[in-house]
């Protein structure tokens, strides 16, 4: 049988040793009621060579930007993968551990993860990292309810509207339960910002924390400076949201603004699209709020012959030994998908990754330029942005249908999350759209 | 086994760290053009200068890097780890070749519809076959772990009361339980009510009656339990749980006991989780990816995360017109490369393989057992499933506790069991060897268990200084949570 | 062991050192031993109440977490503050450096309740013993 390796001989002798006659003895207990009706109604197995082709088939039903004209973003992004990225995480050593929970036999994982935990810290500017969540929408969640316990007494949180309408989702689904905790929209300018003024006048004592997408969801950069003077007047944090985590190789980094807390999805760093999943969300923060943080921490500490050596520390907030006073139930930290951004940023290093920003705010902005100029459209905001953009098309879903038939998905149309911006797009350009596909872009929305 | 970590340590002691090596402005990447940011496309005061502290190494000294950390590691394809509820089973190679597939790996979510039909009838049809395996009418596969998978559930609990009119305020949660379980209770806002195991290591429904009453939402429960015993009651507890109006929630950690023995359906389970990073094969990979979907009875359907997927006129759409919905848990579909290894696993063993999967690991487990009974304490006498527990009972009054014995099996080459854990038995050993291992790798496994009870006998120093040969000798946790560092800092090394 | 004179002990294993109205609070040389290195202390706040039998603060080891509960009821009027940077100082003087909080007591009733020197001693024997026969069965 496949991946058992028992033969009928094997069994009888282990039987033998268990002194029991059949296998079915082992499990006699369970009630006949239960056992009776266990049979799992499935096909047979399949040999590899038929997996292959049953999942050949299921992936030629999709459409990739191998083959379409591709201008996506929206919190998941194509980028370039070094080959060293692959095969540092193929290695079984590291995809089929486990959690490092005996230090001794995993400091390949546990110095990783501090090497992890240091890159995060430096991208954002932040004293410390935690070792991963599940994704940037949970890390969001988890950041609120970080702020939470922190400023005790206070209970009303607010959202940018400009935050990822799906991160605005989970966090009130991880809220929804917790009676206390008011949320509240801050409404966009026209600009495609946080709306200051209504954030300067609204903000008082009672608000734990603001959060804002840095870049927001339209790729737009908010004023961190401004935001942050307008929470410290109230002793509310500032929590940033980081879908595009590229941009903090370009751009002035959370902390540098003196934010409480910066968090955000790491699928940009070396991790293919995957329809979304899995990839990993980071949490980072200043220094005096480590007894907070949710999730994994790696430590650095000796041996008894005093080498340097890594182990998970502060465990105690984790949920195996403080259970239902946790800071949070996680138990993973996405360790492959952090191993594999530890990988991408290693291979890029200082050069590559600001070189790489750099490459994604040209080609974006001059597709963006060549699409005002040569196609004549509109920019719905005129905020700056990093490497997303939305701008309006007229009959816009009439258009989309024209682009479908020519294998191009042009961007993401923004109305079924803001019916304030009907036949508005969307529209991504990273450093894999190549000239030609530009040009088709821009040819085919100058075309009536 | 163990010789490659005896060179390690005299050769190679602890790596360099990737900051401490490289030179300024070399780098392992190749871009042909270099474009700069125009001051009107970003002004300058929303620039940062380059990172400081990056790596700057050329590709093979990444590759270098990486690969030496990666021979400080224990792994299912170097060594057997026997780690207990943690069902460390071999990770097939045709999962990870499928899932690399591009027409599954670069597949955007917020891609039209008729781009991503292929990955929905995937993710339908797993969903499908998780039903089935467990006895369920419905599945979501969104949450992103088993953790994840527990809360969802909990909120689809108290969703579902709500609207019959009381969220109620308790959940009762066996003392052998994850601690994960009253993690995510508390996520949802219910109150621990902790329900004993009695002295064969499980609940009794007599137990479950006492504490059971209207202001109870529900019971959490692992079957088989974390002892690796099936729950013998859980037909007579779920009785009694659901004529006060309460539900079953199922944490299905160890479901790789069951498949094809027994379905958490027929036993008046209403909700459960599954891991499929355990049960299901899918690499664990130092700590995640992994993925926790939710299966639920008919009765609960219109409570599951949305969007859910549904069959229309013109392929699968995806669907958030479920106002009783608890809501959106993770970003777009979940860990969808993780249900792609799922789905690739579950067709390659089909029905026949599946049950077997669940045999051998029960033979494995029993047989681990039988042999070791002998050299170390038993806490029950009940029969096991897929994994079993000892303590260090006999071990104690030679000063040799359960952490000096999980030590010293490193030096004989093999991972550690679960040890700790379940809290309710002082000094557990909770051994899983699950079905992919040989009977070779078992005996070998347990002439080193049964060595080290003699060692421990007859010089319990050796036992208790343990490990011997591992890259780093026992590590100071102590010191790494009073002093905390968390990172490498550059204004640090200056200063040696 | 050590149970020094002079002071009270509660079934949690703290002791208390009355000074008329203000009770000294700290935990046994025996609690030290049985937590392992402590790694963080947490305690209230000067001005906080506290209530006999309820928690006032926590102790964390590697990896276990333990509450500390109050033995007698009152208010806060001073913390250690030396022991958030110097946990280790509970290690090491458990009876001295190593106190905790000072309590302005409300109810001094409550001391009775408390053990002496000689009775806490018998209180961990016993407590022994019963641990030796759970085992033994």
């Amino acid at each position: 049988m496949r991946y058992t390796p028992h033969t009928a001989s094997d069994k009888e002798r282990l039987l033998h040793a268990i002194g029991v006659s059949r296998i079915d003895d082992l499990f006699g207990h369970i009630p006949p009621s239960l056992r009776e009706r266990a049979r799992i109604a499935l096909p047979p197995g399949l040999s590899e060579v038929e997996v292959k082709r049953r999942m050949a088939s299921l992936a030629a039903k999709n459409g990739t930007p191998e083959n379409w004209g591709f201008f996506l973003g929206g919190g998941i992004y194509h980028h370039v993968i070094p080959s060293t990225v692959d095969a540092v995480i193929s290695r079984s050593e590291f995809s089929t551990s486990y959690t490092p929970y005996q230090p001794e036999v995993s400091q390949g994982t546990l110095q990783a993860i501090y090497e992890f935990q240091t890159l995060m810290c430096e991208l954002t500017a932040m004293e410390v990292s935690n070792a991963g969540l599940y994704d940037g929408a949970s890390a969001s969640a988890e950041a609120v309810l970080m702020a939470r316990r922190l400023q005790k007494g206070r209970r009303r949180v607010f959202l940018s509207r400009a935050l990822h309408p799906q991160y605005r989702s989970v966090i009130a689904t991880y809220l929804k339960n917790l009676e206390e905790v008011e949320l509240v929209e801050v409404p966009l300018t026209g600009s495609g910002q946080t709306d200051l003024q209504y954030l300067t006048k609204e903000l008082d004592e009672r608000a734990i924390c603001v959060v804002v997408g840095y870049p927001n969801f339209f790729g737009i950069i908010d004023d961190l400076g401004l935001l942050h003077e307008a929470c410290e007047r109230c002793g509310v944090f500032l929590v940033t949201v980081t879908t595009e985590a590229l941009s903090l190789a370009l751009l002035r980094p959370p902390g540098a603004w003196e934010v409480e807390i910066a968090v955000g999805e790491g699928q940009s760093l070396g991790i293919p699209m995957s329809l979304g999943g899995p990839a990993f969300g980071y949490l980072a923060c200043r220094k005096k709020f480590v007894r907070s943080i949710p999730g994994r921490l790696v430590g650095e500490t000796v041996d008894h012959e005093g080498h340097r050596g890594f182990v998970l520390t502060l465990a105690a907030r984790e949920q195996h030994i403080r259970r239902e006073k946790a800071t949070s139930n996680i138990c993973t930290n996405q360790g492959l998908c952090t191993l594999a951004a530890t990988v991408f940023m290693s291979t890029l290093g200082k050069v590559g990754m600001r070189q790489l920003a750099e490459v994604n705010v040209a080609r974006a902005h001059e597709t963006s330029e060549r699409l005002l100029e040569e196609a004549g459209l509109t920019p719905t905001f005129n905020g700056p942005f990093f490497n997303e953009f939305v701008i309006s098309v007229q009959a816009l879903s009439e258009r989309l249908s024209r682009f479908t038939s020519k294998r191009v998905v042009p961007g993401i149309p923004l109305a079924p999350w803001y019916p304030e911006l009907q036949d508005c797009l969307l529209i991504c350009v990273t450093e894999m759209n190549e000239r030609e596909e530009i040009d088709q872009l821009v040819r085919m929305f100058s075309e009536e | 086994m163990s010789e490659c970590f005896q060179k390690s340590k005299g050769q190679l002691p602890t790596p360099q760290l990737i900051f401490e090596t490289g030179s300024a402005g070399r780098s392992g990447f190749f871009w042909p053009d270099n474009p700069k940011t125009k001051p009107e496309w970003i002004p300058a005061r929303f620039l940062r200068d380059d990172i400081p502290g990056f790596p700057e190494l050329g590709e093979l000294e990444v590759m270098r890097h990486f690969t030496r950390l990666s021979h400080l590691n224990y792994s299912i394809e170097g060594q057997f780890y026997p780690l207990g509820s943690c069902t460390m089973k071999y990770n097939p190679k045709i999962n990870e070749v499928v899932a690399r597939l591009t027409g599954l790996s670069l597949l955007h979510p917020l891609a039209p519809l008729p781009l991503i039909q292929g990955a929905l009838e995937l993710l339908r049809g797993l969903e499908r076959m998780l039903a089935e395996i467990c006895g369920m009418d419905h599945v979501t596969l969104q949450p992103a772990a088993g953790a994840q998978g527990e809360m969802t559930g909990l909120m689809m609990v108290r969703a579902y009361l709500s609207a019959r009119g009381n969220p109620r305020r308790k959940i009762l949660i066996p003392d052998t339980a994850h601690g994960t379980n009253p993690a995510s209770s508390t996520l949802c806002s219910y109150e621990v009510v902790q329900v004993p195991s009695n002295d064969r290591g499980i609940i009794e429904a007599k137990k479950v009656k006492e504490v059971m009453d209207e202001e109870v939402a529900g019971l959490m429960i692992t079957n088989p339990n974390t002892f690796g015993i099936f729950e013998q009651d859980i037909q007579a507890i779920a009785e009694i749980i659901h004529e006060k109006g309460g539900l079953i929630y199922m944490d299905g950690a160890n479901l790789n006991a069951l498949m094809g023995i027994a379905k958490p359906g027929d036993m008046g389970v209403d909700l459960l989780h599954m891991n499929l990073h355990k049960t299901f094969s899918t690499p664990h990979g130092g700590g995640g990816p992994g993925a926790g979907p939710v299966g639920v009875k008919g009765f609960l359907q219109d409570y599951l995360p949305v969007p859910r997927i549904i069959q229309g006129a013109e392929g699968y759409e995806l669907s958030e017109d479920f106002p009783k919905s608890v809501g959106r848990v993770r970003s777009f579909f979940g860990n969808f490369g993780i249900l792609v290894r799922a789905y690739s696993y579950i067709i390659s063993l089909g029905s026949d393989g599946l049950e077997e999967a669940s045999r051998m690991a029960l033979l494995n487990a029993n047989y681990v057992r039988s042999r070791l009974k002998e050299h170390y304490h038993v806490p029950y006498s009940e029969p096991c499933l897929h994994e079993c527990v000892f303590t260090d009972r006999l071990q104690q009054k030679h000063g040799v506790h359960t952490i000096d014995i999980a030590k010293r099996l490193l030096d004989y080459g093999f991972h550690p069991p679960t040890i700790y854990f379940p809290l309710v038995v002082s000094g557990a050993i909770m051994i899983e060897p699950t079905e992919t291992e040989s009977p070779e790798t078992l005996d070998a496994f347990i002439d080193a268990l049964i060595s080290i009870a003699r060692e421990a006998k007859e010089s319990p120093s050796l036992v208790k200084s343990a490990p011997h040969t591992t890259p780093v000798g026992r590590l100071d946790e102590t010191r790494a949570a009073r002093n905390l560092i968390l990172r490498w800092n550059p204004s640090k090394e200056d200063g040696k | 062991m050590d149970f020094p004179e002079g002071l009270k002990y509660s079934k949690e294993h703290e002791w208390v050192l009355v000074e008329d109205d203000v009770a000294i609070i700290g935990i046994t040389e025996f609690a030290q031993g049985e937590l392992g290195d402590i790694v963080f202390v947490e305690l209230p706040e000067v001005g906080e109440k506290i209530s006999k039998d309820d928690p006032f603060g926590s102790l964390e080891s590697v990896k276990a977490v333990s509450d500390i509960f109050a033995p007698i009821s009152g208010t806060v009027v001073e913390i250690n503050d030396a022991l958030p940077d110097s946990p280790e100082t509970i290690n090491e003087d458990p009876y001295g450096d190593g106190w905790m909080i000072k309590v302005q007591m409300t109810d001094m009733n409550e001391l009775k309740d408390l053990m002496s020197p000689e009775d806490y001693a018998e209180f961990i024997k016993q407590q022994n013993e019963e641990e030796d026969e759970d085992e033994g069965d």
